[in-house]
């Protein structure tokens, strides 16, 4: 399957950026052959809202089926949840290592946004 | 004609002013207060008020089973009020500017006419002088469009006096716009300088015949007298920096209320607002 990762580079040694919506890159990664797909989030870094709106639909877009961010805001959670995509938070590290965490299934998944908007 | 009453700094004394100036026109005038966010102009003319009305901004509500998502509303849409999630088209209410772009561009009409509390209207009146207030809804963030409906309320026989909110960003701007003169109210102090500045460059900017009052006149420096002269502003008036006039606001009290010498001075004022018009 595929899963998104916030990422402050653009490799799987990259760490884990705990921004969602405005996170410097995202990862699509693909849990089977570990595959990237880097998407430049940087236009999103810069709105002056709705960036985890937009970074939602995005990894949605992308068929990724899950994200691994540090936090998540009210309006991202509710675009994740009706594109059907789960969220794990708190996720810290690199980019391979929350990959690994997750193929071994040491997260669980969010039933809420965990920060306010605006974060 | 229409006043508006504003400035770049706030707490200069627009409300004082435009309260004031209101009062002493009496049943000759209207006051709007479009200092939506915190209006405060019926704290001194202590208003009955008799009509409450609620106004909304136009959003778009979605028909999932009408929706193709085919993204021309999401693809026109600059503010990202609505956006593709999966299989479904999800709007974020608080992001839309009413544009209604999203409407005209749907080929399937999937989308239906909601609305978003902006807040409310009140109007009443004080001793014969018509009273107008709009009250921006705690949470949301545009009045623009509240604005807007408060000068909806203008009356063309009488005389409009526009309380606007501080500073030089588009809420000013809604509440200035299109009046016939801007009554600006600064301080003598290098913040109330610096701020009215900004402001001046804002209402040349609309082309607006403006004027100063100098509040607090006699403390600071002599440099916003300078620059009104330097930019060729006239200055209406000047209120002295007076302990008995700071008390009789702390009470909720008008100058021209207290003292009535002052109602002829304020009347001064509207005088030298229609010559400088003439």
């Amino acid at each position: 399957m595929k899963i998104a990762v916030t990422s402050r580079g653009k490799d799987l040694q990259a760490q884990v950026d705990p921004r969602f919506g405005r996170a410097a890159y995202i990862l699509v990664v693909d849990t089977e052959t570990l595959a990237v797909d880097v998407l430049d989030n940087s236009e999103n870094v810069n709105a002056f809202k709705g960036a985890g709106i937009q970074a939602a639909s995005l990894i949605s877009d992308k068929g990724a089926e899950a994200l691994l961010t540090g936090h998540c805001g009210p309006n991202a959670f509710k675009t994740l949840e009706a594109a059907g995509v789960k969220v794990v938070n708190d996720v810290q590290g690199t980019i391979e290592g929350a990959v690994t965490n997750f193929k071994n299934g040491r997260y669980s998944y969010a039933e809420n946004a965990d920060v306010d908007g605006h974060w | 004609m229409l006043i508006s009453v504003a400035s770049g700094k706030g707490g200069t004394g627009k409300t004082t002013v435009a309260t004031n100036l209101a009062y002493s026109l009496g049943s000759r005038a209207v006051i709007l207060d479009c200092d939506v966010e915190e209006p405060n102009a019926h704290l001194f003319l202590h208003p009955d008020m008799d009509t409450t009305e609620q106004v909304w901004a136009q959003v778009p509500e979605v028909n999932q089973d009408a929706c193709t998502l085919c993204r021309k509303c999401v693809d026109i849409c600059r503010f990202r009020a609505l956006v593709v999630a999966g299989k479904s088209l999800l709007v974020f209410p608080e992001l839309c500017h009413s544009c209604g772009g999203c409407f005209e561009v749907c080929p399937e009409n999937a989308l239906n006419e909601g609305r978003r509390e902006l807040g409310q209207i009140e109007t009443g009146h004080s001793h014969g002088l018509e009273c107008v207030t709009g009250c921006l809804r705690v949470g949301e963030a545009m009045s623009p469009p509240l604005i807007r409906k408060v000068r909806a309320h203008v009356r063309p026989d009488k005389i409009n006096i526009i309380d606007a909110p501080p500073g030089t960003s588009c809420p000013v701007i809604a509440a200035m716009k299109g009046t016939d003169f801007v009554l600006m109210v600064t301080e003598p102090t290098p913040f109330g300088l610096h701020d009215l500045i900004l402001a001046v460059e804002a209402v040349k900017v609309l082309g607006l015949p403006h004027g100063l009052v100098i509040n607090r006149s006699d403390m600071g420096d002599e440099k916003v007298r300078d620059y009104a002269q330097k930019e060729n502003i006239p200055i209406l008036m000047e209120i002295p920096y007076d302990r008995a006039i700071a008390e009789s606001y702390s009470k909720g009290k008008l100058i021209a209320e207290m003292w009535p010498e002052w109602t002829d001075i304020f009347q001064e004022l509207f005088q030298k607002i229609q010559s400088c018009l003439a």
